[in-house]
């Protein structure tokens, strides 16, 4: 009875101080899925979802707030990774299906006025006063805020040539079966 | 000798004898060459020439990049006209990068260096003039030969197998070669043994190839390679179905032939191969089978790389009325042409111009369940359960039904009962897939250049507040001096 009772008392106090200290030392800051999410998400900060960059998308994203057809930039492979983390079915006919898009510099109309270039969030621009600019493609997330800080109307954005190494064959269309007339 | 067992395969009509007693033609030199950059797997080829410049038939024109790559040569001498885009052949119709040369009708060879004994060369050599000779797999893969030569080296291969299959319908361009050309192959083929050091070597013929069988049996008697007859069945010419009917051994799901100690060649790389080591020569030229119900007068023609597709039907006598399709390659794996306009490359083993009677245009109807697909299928896959997964817009799902494994050979599509475009699918689906891999990737690549861009503006704001904070410092400190010189002054005025 005694040892009973000593040995179980000694074995809920180490235990209990045990959890005790684990829940302060390893204490979980914020939700881990948020930084998940984030990781997913393109991380350019355009604010087209209309949150303040990709971390308020991420916190909403996470608390449900948001659909997560929210990300323009990231297109049907983001809406997938994300339907796929948060366990929810993707419903891809809200995505516009635009087609993949590239920013471009009209050369013609370019002033070289490096506005666009200071606002690019992926460093894809390149240029400098009173000189053309030009995009890099390889960078270009189709944000479109160059777009709109450009005075000349001379960067625009372009759906991506399509190229060789990029084509594909289409998807078989399947007509409806004509009846058979008897 | 005992020939294994071989998994599904199809028996399409042959039509080979509309071509196969036609003995090779050499086509006369076309005025204008267009030769692509990337006519192999992996990385194009960087251009060395620039527009305007002459150059000698052999000359180096475009050296291979990074491991996995070929150089491109200049099929005949002549001047550089351009270098830019121009149509491949290609399903999309789309262009890539091109050399043009005008021919200069002398057709003059660069000077090369003949070994008088290639067999007194060291393994390396072998391997190295392979890799200069920009030398691919010309049954139709086009990955580099000297590539899959050193790895077999690495690996210790044990049997080399030269793969005289040809089992798509129609071609004959090996054929050919075998029957007239079979003491240069063997040649070819001790040649590559000397270089990877196998002990086991075995050529497989299709039996529907008595005459090719017979030359290339003559040709290797007394040396160490042996000529099998192996049934003749669609997809014989695939290099693990080969690996299979004679020896019995399947290459694991995501392994190579390597991996089983196994090496495989077309006979038509093995000629190639001669002709680099023994003479130096690069590979300019190759057989083309120009073949098709439309065609004039069906042949096999030795053309030079870069021709257009439309010159060999000219030569070959034109159409005898509007072909309903043209195609490059075989009719189940090759490609459909947009326009006879796009040039011939290393890896085109015939040009059919076929009929409307010649090719199917049924309507497909629904899946039956039928299983014909998986029992067609020469991996073991279920093309059904595949393309129905694809088909609902689940390619992720394929995956896991083995898609990655599926060679495109297009027997599922031949057997379908319902006519359904098995092939179609798949193509469709490990493009998609691609593309989002691609997408994945610069995805990624963005991030890092907008936490970089992210984390150098931080620095910059960090850089000017300290910036400022010195000079304030220095000002303030300035400001203290003066004061207290001031004060100092009024100190000893007092």
């Amino acid at each position: 009875m005694f040892f009973a009772v000593v040995s179980l008392t000694i074995l809920g106090s180490a235990m209990g101080l045990f959890l005790g200290y684990a829940a302060r030392r390893l204490e979980v800051e914020g939700n881990p899925l948020v930084e998940e999410i984030q990781a997913i998400l393109p991380g350019s900060q355009c604010g087209q979802c209309g949150f303040p960059g990709c971390a308020g998308a991420a916190q909403a994203l996470a608390d449900r707030s948001a659909p997560i057809t929210l990300c323009p930039p990231g297109g049907r492979a983001v809406v997938q990774a994300l339907a796929l983390k948060l366990g929810v079915e993707a419903n891809l006919s809200d995505v516009k299906d635009n087609v993949p898009m590239i920013a471009e510099v009209k050369e013609e109309i370019c002033i070289g006025c490096t506005r666009c270039f200071k606002v690019c969030p992926t460093d894809a621009i390149m240029g400098a006063a009173q000189q053309m600019h030009s995009v890099f493609r390889e960078a270009c997330t189709a944000c479109g805020k160059c777009e709109e800080v450009c005075p000349t109307e001379s960067i625009k954005l372009q759906p991506i040539p399509v190229t060789l190494h990029a084509w594909y064959w289409h998807k078989p269309v399947i007509q409806p079966m004509q009846a058979v007339s008897a | 000798m005992k020939l294994f067992r071989l998994r599904g395969g199809v028996h399409p009509e042959s039509r080979k004898e509309l071509a196969a007693d036609r003995a090779i033609r050499v086509l006369p030199m076309p005025g204008r060459l267009y030769v692509p950059l990337l006519q192999h797997v992996g990385a194009p080829a960087q251009p060395l020439v620039n527009v305007g410049d002459k150059v000698l038939k052999g000359q180096l024109i475009g050296a291979g990049q990074g491991v996995i790559s070929a150089p491109i040569h200049a099929p005949t001498s002549g001047r550089v006209l351009a270098i830019g885009d121009f149509p491949a052949a290609h399903p999309s119709g789309l262009t890539a990068p091109t050399i043009t040369i005008e021919a200069d009708g002398e057709d003059r060879w660069l000077e090369t260096e003949v070994a008088s004994d290639p067999f007194a060369l060291t393994p390396d050599e072998i391997a190295a003039r392979v890799a200069a000779a920009g030398i691919v797999g010309m049954g139709g893969a086009t990955f580099p030969s000297a590539v899959k030569l050193n790895l077999s080296r690495k690996n210790r291969v044990r049997t080399l197998i030269i793969n005289g299959g040809e089992c798509e319908p129609y071609i004959t361009c090996d054929d050919r070669l075998m029957r007239e050309r079979a003491a240069e192959i063997v040649e070819g083929v001790r040649l590559i043994r000397h270089a990877v050091g196998a002990i086991e070597i075995m050529v497989g013929i299709e039996e529907n190839k008595p005459a090719a069988l017979a030359a290339m049996q003559a040709a290797a008697m007394g040396t160490e390679v042996r000529v099998i007859a192996v049934p003749a069945m669609y997809p014989m010419g695939w290099d693990k179905q080969m690996i299979r009917a004679l020896t019995g051994r399947e290459v694991p799901a995501d392994g190579r032939t390597a991996d089983i100690g196994v090496l495989v060649h077309n006979v038509a790389t093995a000629y190639a191969v001669r002709d680099a080591v023994r003479f130096g020569r690069p590979l300019v030229s190759r057989l083309v089978t120009v073949s098709g119900g439309s065609v004039v007068e069906p042949g096999n023609l030795e053309v030079p790389i870069g021709t257009l597709v439309e010159t060999l039907f000219q030569y070959c006598g034109g159409f005898a009325g509007k072909p309903a399709r043209m195609v490059l390659g075989g009719p189940m794996m090759g490609v459909e042409l947009a326009t006879a306009a796009v040039p011939i490359v290393k890896g085109s083993s015939g040009v059919l111009a076929l009929t409307s009677g010649e090719i199917g245009s049924v309507q497909p109807a629904p899946c039956i369940r039928c299983s014909s697909c998986v029992r067609a299928c020469p991996v073991g896959l279920l093309p059904l359960d595949m393309a129905a997964h694809i088909r609902a817009g689940d390619s992720t799902g394929s995956v896991a039904l083995g898609l990655k494994d599926c060679i495109a050979c297009g027997c599922c599509s031949f057997v379908c009962p319902s006519h359904i475009p098995l092939v179609h699918y798949f193509n469709f689906a490990k493009g998609e897939l691609m593309e989002q891999e691609r997408v994945k990737l610069k995805q990624e690549a963005t991030k890092k250049l907008a936490d970089a861009r992210n984390e150098r503006i931080a620095r910059i704001a960090r850089e000017r507040a300290e910036a400022a904070a010195k000079r304030k410092a220095a000002r303030e400190a300035k400001e203290r001096a003066a004061k207290e010189a001031a004060a100092k002054a009024a100190t000893e005025v007092v």
